[in-house]
Parts: C-alpha cells; sequence; structure tokens
C-alpha cells in the first residue's frame, strides 16, 4: 500500500462518512462514536451519494452502520451492496485502494462482504468470496459476547486483547470456502473470534459462538489492516453503563476501591482509527 | 409472460432444517427460494437478475426452469394468497428497477415463494401438516406434491377483482330492526350478503337516519361506513365515555382523566406532563432540551386469526404513535405484553358449528405473535428492552397482545413547541408511505365486535417495517426539522376516515378527492378506499410553499407520496369520486353527533372456596415447581431475539446478572449526551380480577410503579398508561367490573401522585364458537388491566440490577407481609381461587417508595427485587439465580409457612447490600417495614427457615433447572 499517497490527511480530524437508507439503522450511534473518539461524522443517504450530492473523496473513513436495510430480503445486505455497486463502485472501489478506513458493523459486515471488501486478496476489491449465513439457531440473537483480538496488522484492533460487547443479528454465521479461510488465516486477516469469559475459544459452542461462524470468526479485514468486517456491535458498548455486567463491576470496583472505566471497552475501535490520521 | 427465478442453496441451509425438530420423519429438506416475476424481460437480462438474487459464495439459480435438487418425496410450496403483502417481492422489484435501470408499470410485480423438498417415509397428510406448521391459509397458499406429481408451474396471485367499483345509496327509511340488521351485519349487497359490522347500535343509527332525512336525501354507503368508523368503540371509546349510573360524565372523564387533572394541579411547578390524551402518545418532560412520549396498544382479534401479521402490524402501527405525536417523535423503544392460553393445550376450538373454522392452537398464536414482534421490532431498528408473558386458559379464544412505543423529540421544533401542530386552511392533504388495498376493512369496527364466524378475515394484514422505516427517518430525521408541514397523523384504525377527519378538526374542513389515493390493485369501492387499513401511511397538512421540497426530499428517500385533496375552514368533511360527491357530512356530527349512551351496572362478588387440602410437605418442591410455572419462569427466548441494545443506550436491559433473569423493569438513556434515563415497567394482574377487580387495578398500579422504582425510578417522576382489556362489555356484570377497576386508577392515581398520560381500551375480547365436541362455547378474557409506567431517572449510574452481588452481603425484606394468597399463582398451582386477595395500602407504599429512591441514590443498594408473582419464595430465588449465588434465609412470620412464601402482598422488595452499609441503609428506612432475613452465601446452597424452622432446602443449579424448564424447546 502507498502509504504516501496524498488522499491520506497527515494531521487534522479525519472526515467520516456514515451511510444510511433503507433500513439501515445505526447511523445516529455509529456518527456519536466517531464523534466521541475525535472525528468529523456525517450521516449521509445512499441516494445522495449515487445522485452526487455528496463524494466520497471528501472524506477518509467510510462507515457502513448496522441495521436491516431492505429487511434481509434476498439475503442480509444483498440489495444495499446492489444498490452500491450498480450505482457508485468506482468511487468506492477508489476509495478502498486509497488509504482510507473502512468500517462495517452488523449489517455493514454483510454489505461489505456482499460488495467484496473484504476479503479482497491481492488488493482485488470486488469479487464475493465470504458470505453471512443463517445462525445455527435460525433465530435472531441479541447477546453479549467475548472477542478475542487475533489479527497484528489491523488497524481498528490495535491494542486490543478483548472485548466485550453485543451481538444482534439473524445472520452472522461467517462461512467460506476452505481455501479461502486457509488464505485468511495466512493472511492474519482474521480479526475477531469468539471466546468464553475465560478466553478461551468457543470451539462453535452456543451460545458462546452465537451463531455458528467457522473457526468462531467474528470479523475479518482486508489485507491491508484497513476495511473491518465485523458483526458484533462494538459501538454498543461506548458507555461503561451499556455493558450489560456494569451493575457487579461497579460494586466491585467500590469494595476494592478501585476507579470505574470512564468509557466503554468499544470505543477503542473508533479511537483507533481516528489515532491512524494523526 | 411471466418468468420464474429459483435459488438453491449449495450449503446447509439452517432455515430448512429448523423444522426437522419437530418433524422426526422427515429425513431431510432442501429449500428453494422462488421469485415469480410478472414482467417480460430477456433472457440475458433473466440471468443478470438471478446473480443480482443468488449469493455465489452459498447458492446457485436457474431461471424458468427447475433448480436442482436432491431427491425428495414430497414438495411442499408456500406462497401468499393475492393482495397480501408481500415485502421480499417488494424489494426483489426494487433490485431489478435498479439493477436494469426499468420501471415496472402498474400490477407489474414480483411475487415470493418457497418450496421444501422433503426426503423421508410421510403421508399426504403428514406432508400437508408440515406444510400448515409453516403457513395460515388465511393469508398463504400451501401446494402439497409428491415427487412424481410435482413439476415447476408459473403462479402468479395477482389480485384480480372483477368488480366495476360504485357507490350505493342506503336506504334508512326501514323498520327499526332492519336498521338494527344494519348496524349489526352491515350493509346489504345485491346478493342479500352483507359487508361487514358498522358496529352501530340502534340509537346511533336513528340519529344518522334523521340527520340524512333532515338533509333530505339518503347516505351513501361511503358516508355510513365513515360515521361507523369514527364513531366505533375502537376510536370513540364509547364506554369509557357513556354516562354509567350516577356518572354522567363517564368514567374516563371521572376517573382516569380527573385523576391526572388533580395530580398535575398538586405537582404544580413540579408537573412534568407536556400533552396529556389529545394526541397519538402522551409525553412528558425529559430534560429542558428532549420530551418522551409513550403508548401502548393492543392488537388482539388480528392476532388471534393471523398471529404473525396481527402481532407486526401492531408493534410497527404502535411506532406510528410516536412518529406522529407532536410534529414527530422518534421511537426509542418497544415493549410488550403477551397474554397467552396454555401453549400445550392442544384441543382444539371453532369459529364455525360441526368442526369448522378451526381456530389456530394457543402454541401456534403464541410463536407467531413473538416472531411478528421479533421481526417489526428488529427490522424498525427499535430496541424492545421491557416485556412480559402471562397465560390464563381464558385468553385461548383471544391472545392480548400489548405493544408499546416510546418516542423522543426535541421540546422546540422550527422554533415552537413540539408537542403542537395545526393543519392551516389551504394546506394540502399529503398521504406517505404504502398503497392502499383490501387490507383490515372493517379494522376498527370488527375489533368492537366480539369474534364470531362473522369476522372478515380482511381484517389481517401484514406490516412492512421497511417502508415504514423509510418514512419515518424521512420525517423525523429530516423533514420535520426543515419545517415542511404544519401537522401529522398515523393512518391507524378506520384509514384515511378517521386520519384525515381528525386532523379537518384542527382547521375546520377537508375536501378530499378519492381519485388521487394510489391503490395497489383496481377494483376498490370508494368506501373501501376511504377506510381501508392498508399499513405504514402518514397523513400530513403540508403548506402549498413547502409542497415542492416535500415531495422532493420524500422522493430521494424512497417515500412514495400523494397530494389528495386540501383542507380547509367549510366546516364540512366532503370528498369526491369520478366527479360525483360522494361525501358531504358537517364535522361537527361526524365528530360530537355520536348519541350519548348511557349504561348500568352491578357488581355481585363472588365468595370462593378456599384451599381444602392441608399444605404440602415439601415446601421445597413446591417452590421448585412455582418456579417452573408459566407466569413465573424464565422467557429469556424471547428477550435474547428482540434486539434490546440497538441505538446503543441500554442501561439495564431485560435480563439481570450471570443468571440471566427476565428484569421487571428496563432503563434506557437516550440522549447519548445526558446522563439521564427513562425507566420503563409494567403491571398486571389479570387472575385478581376473579376476586375484585377494584383490587386487581389497585396492585396493578403497585405492581407497576414497585417495578420501576426496583431498578432506580423516582416515585415522584413517573408517568402511567392504562390498557384495559375487558369482556362482554354489554354485560352489566363485566360493566360493574369495570367502573371498580376505574375507581381504583383514580384513588391510587392521585395517592401516587402519578398521573395517567394516555391509554387504550379493547372492550370485547370475547370468543363465540365450538368446542371439539361440537358444543356452543363463549371464552372470554378476564377482565385485565395493563398499567405501564415510564420516568424519567436523574442519574442512570445509580441503576440497580435484581442480582444478588457477593458473598456476606446482607439480604432485607422491605414491605409488611400479609396473609393475602387469594388470587396468587400459588392457588392456582394447587386449583383454588381464594379471597384474601392483596390489599394495597399506598400511604406506606409511597414512604417506601421514596427512601428506596433516596437509598439507591446513596448507592447504599446492591441489588433490588420487586416481589411479584409467586411472593418472597419465588423473588428470593430469582435473586440468587441472577447472581448465581446462593441464599441462607431465616424469616419470622405470623402466618404458615405457604403463605409466608407465597403471598402476593404488594408494595415489597427483596433488597441485598453490602454489609459495611448496614446502618446507613437501616437508617434510610427508619420508621418503615425492614427486616433483615440473611445472608447471601458464598457457594449456591439456598435455604429459607421460618420463624428458625427449615422450610426450603436446595441449591442454585436446581432452582436454575426449574426456571428454564418451561421454555426450553422454544
Amino acid at each position: 500500500m502507498n502509504k504516501s499517497s496524498n488522499n491520506k490527511r497527515s494531521s487534522g480530524l479525519p472526515k467520516v462518512i456514515v451511510m444510511t437508507g433503507y433500513g439501515i439503522n445505526c447511523e445516529e450511534e455509529t456518527k456519536f462514536v466517531f464523534e466521541k473518539a475525535g472525528a468529523i461524522a456525517e450521516i449521509v443517504h445512499v441516494n445522495d451519494l449515487i445522485d452526487g450530492r455528496k463524494k466520497l473523496k471528501d472524506y477518509q473513513i467510510m462507515a457502513f452502520p448496522g441495521g436491516f436495510s431492505y429487511a434481509d430480503d434476498t439475503g442480509s445486505g444483498n440489495a444495499y451492496a446492489n444498490k452500491m455497486s450498480n450505482n457508485v463502485w468506482d468511487q468506492v472501489s477508489k476509495f478502498v485502494t486509497q488509504d482510507k478506513l473502512v468500517i462495517g458493523i452488523c449489517n455493514g459486515c454483510q454489505i461489505i462482504a456482499n460488495l467484496g471488501l473484504v476479503p479482497g486478496f491481492d488488493g482485488e476489491y470486488g469479487e464475493r468470496l465470504i458470505a453471512l449465513k443463517h445462525n445455527t439457531s435460525a433465530r435472531y440473537e441479541c447477546r453479549w459476547v467475548n472477542l478475542k483480538s487475533t489479527s497484528e496488522k489491523c488497524v481498528w484492533t490495535k491494542g486490543i486483547d478483548v472485548l466485550r460487547c453485543p451481538v444482534s443479528h439473524g445472520e452472522g454465521n461467517f462461512y467460506m470456502e476452505d481455501k479461502v479461510l486457509k488464505k485468511l488465516n495466512k493472511g492474519d486477516q482474521v480479526v475477531f473470534r469468539y471466546v468464553d469469559d475465560k478466553g478461551k475459544p468457543a470451539n462453535g459452542k452456543f451460545p458462546i459462538n452465537p451463531n455458528g461462524a467457522v473457526e468462531d470468526i467474528a470479523a475479518v479485514c482486508d489485507p491491508t489492516g484497513r476495511v473491518l468486517a465485523i458483526m458484533p456491535h462494538s459501538e454498543r458498548n461506548w458507555n461503561f453503563y451499556n455493558q450489560d455486567n456494569w451493575p457487579l463491576v461497579k460494586e466491585r470496583a467500590e469494595r476494592d476501591g478501585i476507579a470505574l472505566p470512564n468509557e466503554g471497552q468499544g470505543m477503542k475501535l473508533f479511537r483507533n482509527a481516528v489515532e491512524y490520521f494523526n | 409472460m411471466p418468468h420464474r427465478i429459483e435459488v438453491g442453496s449449495r450449503v446447509a441451509d439452517t432455515r430448512a432444517l429448523v423444522r426437522k425438530k419437530h418433524f422426526p420423519q422427515m429425513k431431510d429438506v432442501f429449500l428453494v427460494d422462488v421469485y415469480t416475476i410478472d414482467k417480460e424481460f430477456s433472457g440475458e437480462n433473466l440471468k443478470k437478475i438471478g446473480s443480482a438474487l443468488a449469493n455465489p459464495v452459498t447458492q446457485y439459480f436457474s431461471v424458468d426452469k427447475a433448480c436442482k435438487v436432491p431427491s425428495f418425496d414430497w414438495a411442499v410450496e408456500i406462497g401468499f394468497a393475492p393482495g397480501v403483502t408481500d415485502n421480499i417481492g417488494h424489494t426483489t422489484k426494487e433490485i431489478i428497477q435498479d439493477l436494469l435501470k426499468v420501471k415496472f408499470k402498474y400490477q407489474e410485480a414480483v411475487y415470493t415463494s418457497q418450496v421444501r423438498f422433503i426426503k423421508g417415509k410421510l403421508t399426504r397428510e403428514q406432508a400437508r401438516a408440515i406444510g400448515e406448521s409453516l403457513a395460515n391459509p388465511l393469508i398463504q397458499r400451501i401446494y402439497v406434491k409428491s415427487a412424481a406429481e410435482y413439476k415447476m408451474e408459473i403462479v402468479v396471485p395477482r389480485v384480480k377483482l372483477a368488480h366495476v367499483p360504485s357507490v350505493e345509496l342506503v336506504d334508512l327509511d326501514v323498520s327499526d330492526e332492519e336498521l338494527q340488521k344494519i348496524g349489526k351485519a352491515g350493509i346489504a349487497n345485491e346478493d342479500g350478503t352483507r359487508r361487514g359490522p358498522l358496529a352501530l347500535d340502534l340509537d346511533s343509527m336513528k340519529v344518522i337516519k334523521n340527520y340524512f332525512d333532515k338533509a333530505g336525501r339518503k347516505p351513501t354507503d361511503m358516508e355510513l361506513e365513515s360515521l361507523a368508523q369514527t364513531w366505533s368503540e375502537h376510536c370513540k371509546h364509547t364506554i369509557f365515555a357513556a354516562s354509567m349510573d350516577e356518572i354522567k360524565d363517564g368514567i374516563y372523564q371521572y376517573y382516569i382523566k380527573r385523576a391526572t387533572n388533580e395530580v398535575r394541579k398538586k405537582k404544580g411547578k413540579k408537573d412534568f406532563c407536556v400533552s396529556v390524551f389529545k394526541d397519538n402518545s402522551g409525553g412528558i418532560i425529559f430534560d429542558d432540551k428532549w420530551l418522551v412520549t409513550d403508548k401502548v396498544e393492543t392488537h388482539n382479534s388480528p392476532s388471534a386469526l393471523d398471529p404473525f401479521g396481527g402481532s407486526i402490524t401492531g408493534i410497527v402501527g404502535v411506532n406510528r404513535d410516536s412518529i406522529g405525536f407532536g410534529k414527530g417523535a422518534k421511537p426509542i423503544a418497544n415493549r410488550y405484553g403477551f397474554c397467552f392460553a396454555d401453549p400445550n393445550d392442544e384441543d382444539p376450538i371453532y369459529k364455525g358449528a360441526n368442526n369448522t373454522q378451526k381456530m389456530l392452537s394457543p402454541k401456534r398464536i403464541m410463536n407467531g405473535v413473538i416472531d411478528g414482534v421479533n421481526s417489526g421490532g428488529n427490522c424498525s431498528g427499535i430496541p424492545t428492552p421491557q416485556g412480559f408473558m402471562y397465560f390464563d386458559k381464558r385468553y385461548k379464544g383471544k391472545p392480548l397482545v400489548f405493544v408499546g412505543t416510546v418516542g423522543l423529540i426535541p421540546k422546540r421544533v422550527c422554533g415552537g413547541p413540539s408537542w403542537e401542530k395545526e393543519a392551516q386552511p389551504g394546506d394540502k392533504i399529503v398521504v406517505i408511505g404504502g398503497r392502499v388495498g383490501l387490507d383490515g376493512i372493517h379494522g376498527a369496527t370488527f375489533s368492537s365486535e366480539a369474534m364470531d364466524s362473522g369476522s372478515p378475515s380482511t381484517a389481517v394484514q401484514i406490516g412492512d417495517p421497511i417502508t415504514q422505516k423509510k418514512l419515518s427517518d424521512a420525517i423525523v430525521k429530516e423533514a420535520r426539522d426543515m419545517c415542511l408541514y404544519t401537522s401529522i397523523t398515523d393512518n391507524g384504525a378506520g384509514g384515511l376516515s378517521c386520519s384525515v377527519a381528525e386532523m379537518a378538526k384542527e382547521c375546520g374542513g377537508c375536501f378530499v378527492n378519492l381519485d388521487d389515493v394510489p391503490l395497489k390493485y383496481p377494483g376498490l369501492d370508494p368506501w373501501q378506499i376511504w377506510i381501508s387499513e392498508s399499513q405504514e401511511r402518514m397523513t400530513l397538512a403540508v403548506p402549498p410553499k413547502h409542497l415542492k421540497a416535500f415531495v422532493d426530499l420524500m422522493e430521494r428517500r424512497g417515500v412514495e407520496t400523494t397530494i389528495i385533496g386540501d383542507f380547509n375552514d367549510s366546516g364540512k368533511c366532503e370528498v369526491i369520486y369520478h366527479g360525483k360527491k360522494i361525501m358531504d357530512i358537517d364535522l361537527g356530527f361526524l365528530h360530537d353527533g355520536l348519541p350519548e349512551k348511557s349504561l348500568t351496572t352491578v357488581y355481585t362478588k363472588v365468595k370462593h372456596a378456599e384451599p381444602t387440602k392441608k399444605a404440602p410437605a415439601d415446601l421445597t418442591k413446591v417452590l421448585h415447581d412455582m418456579m417452573a410455572r408459566q407466569n413465573t419462569a424464565s422467557f429469556d427466548f424471547v428477550s435474547h431475539q428482540f434486539d434490546h441494545v440497538v441505538q446503543a443506550q441500554t442501561i439495564v436491559g431485560p435480563l439481570h446478572g450471570k443468571g440471566r433473569v427476565n428484569g421487571r423493569a428496563s432503563v434506557i438513556a437516550p440522549v447519548l449526551s445526558s446522563e439521564k434515563g427513562v425507566v420503563l415497567s409494567q403491571g398486571l394482574n389479570p387472575k385478581y380480577s376473579d376476586i375484585d377487580t377494584y383490587h386487581m387495578a389497585a396492585s396493578a398500579i403497585d405492581t407497576a410503579i414497585r417495578n420501576a422504582v426496583s431498578v432506580g425510578a423516582d416515585v415522584d417522576n413517573l408517568a402511567l398508561l392504562d390498557n384495559f382489556c375487558w369482556c362482554s362489555s354489554d354485560d352489566r356484570e363485566r360493566l360493574g367490573q369495570l367502573k371498580e377497576a376505574a375507581k381504583a386508577c383514580y384513588e391510587y392515581g392521585t395517592a401516587y401522585e402519578t398521573p395517567f398520560v394516555s391509554g387504550k381500551d379493547s372492550m370485547f375480547n370475547d370468543f363465540k364458537g365450538y368446542d371439539s365436541k361440537g358444543n356452543k362455547v363463549l371464552i372470554s378474557v378476564p377482565p385485565t388491566l395493563l398499567v405501564s409506567s415510564f420516568g424519567v431517572a436523574p442519574d442512570y449510574k445509580k441503576c440497580v440490577t435484581l442480582d444478588a452481588k457477593f458473598a456476606g452481603d446482607l439480604v432485607y425484606i422491605v414491605g409488611d407481609t400479609a396473609d393475602e394468597t387469594g388470587g396468587s399463582e400459588y392457588f392456582d398451582y394447587l386449583g383454588f381461587i381464594g379471597n384474601k386477595i392483596p390489599h394495597v395500602d399506598s400511604k406506606k407504599a409511597v414512604k417506601i417508595y421514596r427512601a428506596m429512591r433516596e437509598a439507591m441514590k446513596k448507592d447504599l443498594v446492591a441489588s433490588c427485587e420487586s416481589v411479584s408473582l409467586g411472593g418472597l419464595g419465588v423473588s428470593l430465588a430469582r435473586v440468587a439465580i441472577a447472581g448465581q449465588l446462593g441464599l441462607n434465609i431465616d424469616m419470622k412470620m405470623k402466618q404458615s409457612a405457604e403463605s409466608a412464601l407465597f403471598s402476593e402482598s404488594q408494595s415489597r422488595f427483596v433488597v441485598t447490600i453490602n454489609p459495611k452499609k448496614k446502618a446507613a441503609f437501616e437508617k434510610s428506612f427508619k420508621g418503615l417495614p425492614v427486616t433483615l432475613v440473611g445472608k447471601v452465601n458464598k457457594d449456591d446452597k439456598f435455604s429459607i427457615k421460618i420463624n428458625g424452622k427449615p422450610v426450603v432446602k436446595t441449591d442454585v443449579k436446581t432452582l436454575d433447572k426449574f426456571y428454564r424448564v418451561t421454555f426450553k424447546n422454544y
């Protein structure tokens, strides 16, 4: 990757484009966490990108929030990905090859997998090699999980070991052919795996692995580590008081006389992203 | 010629396999998604479409020929019936239009269906049973074919109404009994059949007759249908408005509204109410910049016929009560309350004589209703942190499906108060969202009638969350703050006939051209267009100068917009169709012409048998059984499938502690930059109605407040909503029970100073039909009052959950335990009702609630559980399971051990605290009933002594097992 690319802002606050429309529904909290992390974030309807009111080149970070674009009809993320590739693929493909950042969370993860922004082997973006199948429970699963960070190269997860945050999806079951899986592992492109609260691998065990994803995979990135496709909602643990077990942690902290964290564990991803441009 | 694209899965498809556990005979299932495209395309384009629909990693497709499938014995194809909303078909149409840059013409469409290819030795009946377990014949087509019979066919379920729309004049110059018949069964068609209930009694029919006699003309069918909608029980709440015995201005004015007025006056400067009873939701102050709103609806009758469609329409519908509050509030939370019959009850009931029109089983209704709220809430991106399930065999005829939505809106919008709206003469009448079909015709009048074989299945509809999500975002996130409209309301019951006429009140008249209303398919009569309840529609008043900007914005957001007329100050509601005036009624008559009903009531209290058997010896076993009762057991399978963390605002979710025990209340922090929280809770005790509806209502109110307080609510900053779901409300005894319940709402609402800000009632939850032996049955729900609370918690960091936190913590009981086992879960378990129902001492309770709030503010409380169904026994066990820590309890009690454990006395908590805080905690409850009863164990041993005598000895693991066994396989 050409680090000296003039598209990278060497200083100042990165501008984030937070995509919305057609049933994406986490755009407001996604904007909020990027701003809390120090970025300038703007929610943009996909149609405003398509009719040229907004241009990707004016942003450094592209975020696809969670939601239910087109109600998952014809497969989660499929219709929205179609709309992007039919109308603005040139801008998108240019954006990912520059030294910029992309994140897709939950429905956004499904969208960028269908857009082929991951795995993007050998810088070849646009090929669909990863699918998010229906959860093995064949049911929507909303529950808190523990994630083990496993990628050296991923820009978004620097300094994270384990992260607790919720999953909330019906189709989060990472699936790919063996050769794709091998190449992902070999390329250090598996970013998070589901583990139990001791940090031990889930080995497919429900509900520690809530959807049956192959090798407990919860998130993957592209070969540059700049494009992150993550099923769990790190932004939903932006606030310590969002974490499901905060009353217990608070009570313990008070008795042991230790201070409470001043924000949720999930913020680290977004701080890393902003940090990347400073 | 239409085309058929089939998509098969190359890898195991869990959607298919999940049925196997229900049908052991199924060896294997292969699922094919079918898209039937009713539009001409070239072979090459159809290939492009196929690749846009199939995921290359996991799927493959074929065009106009059956796709390759493994060998099978039966093929079961399921598609929608004509006219039923096909959301996936709609999305597919959009995909194709965007992919090929073509437009579908009116009536060109995509229809979806699914074929399950089943391997296994099944009879045709078994194969059909599988089909019927997946589909509802009321709205879906099921084809069952053996391998030999099966061949791919292209079926286009297009609506064909071989009917020329017309307007009829209705002759009201007829005998009283004919008038009555028109009111009850509806306007007669040529063939003598009736159109379905107007639900207008003889008095109302006579008033209408006189009105048109004066006008010197016959009413059109449309005028009659329109009046029926506006005057329906569902819209006008005629029973709550009627004079009742000595209460001339009706129980709504006299008990509910008066309570709110008095409380607001009493609170003076501290009054937090902003908009009560007049809008789609009630609104209170959140902080100096924001308001929160709340509304709870019911969708009972439709959910009995099509549970999925009924409940998704309910939840998506009540979302519009938020979008329709003031200038438009953003939905920030959903809540639910489901009252079902025992899902294990498989004895069928029928609407028709000799085993015709079989009703859906309780289990089918339960699963469908849960699926509907799952889909509606999750797809809309609205969290569902709060809800409950309650079971009683009397909900077998009609389930009760409560759905509520909390909203958030800035105090000021476009320089004015956000909660005020007023259509101006000259404003355009604009409808946005879905198109109009036959959906829900007579929904309003239908739900005002008991369910019998006359119930129209057109009352069934399926909500479309994404169409509404686009509309919702375009309004509350864009158009509202661009000041593009002067008023907005929801199209719910009664469709346009109610929404337009309602808004017309604001300016004094309306003129509608019905030809401009966009239709799903041709052939609708004008009256049908006018009252159709097709979903996902809002009506707005848009000033001409903003029209272009508004229409342009909606177009860019993919929201269909139509201008159907003008608001004016003519004093009339006028409608034209094909150039002819078909409605011309004075607004005054339309809204206030309804004759005053006057009702008389009686209330005969019944004495019930007290338990005759002597108390069970082994109370450990009893406690285990009590944990596994449907009304006390874990329903976390529901909590886990309803997204409760979206919008990143959850503070206290639906499940508490390591043990994930269903909580009694939840807390959200909807303004991400603020540390204030909104507390949500509910209370409902229908079994007490068997003894006394006054105390039933008192308990429901105390339960809702107590539950809220248990997580950190401030009783002095709490508002209530009432939802009365009654039965046979033409029966004087039932009305007597209603009057007493309403009286309790006044007395306790004022005693707690908790204002009612919104409410809804559903008065005829009865089923008239036949049992499996062909005997006539009437199944009436027990008089049910759901009280929902919502309020502002000043600092969410002080909120508390119910799980025991640490070994060595002290366990307290706050509040008094009397011998109040009448109507309790325990007596029901024994098979008795009894008489000693809980009585609420509001004076003492309110002191306890204020003290609890203070103690939590000072961080003195480690955990707090509101004692509810199942009494102390169940609550202590819940605290232990949630914390995964045992308890060692010894209580001093006057009454028998069983009464001590299972009495449902109100206004009580189980609390655990840090031993270091003993003195401070006890001080904060000085002069109030608070008793130290034990300690939290370091292991999972759970034991209860009463007056030193061991009565329960078990462990958390066992309690946990019983707590989860009941809904284990759901």
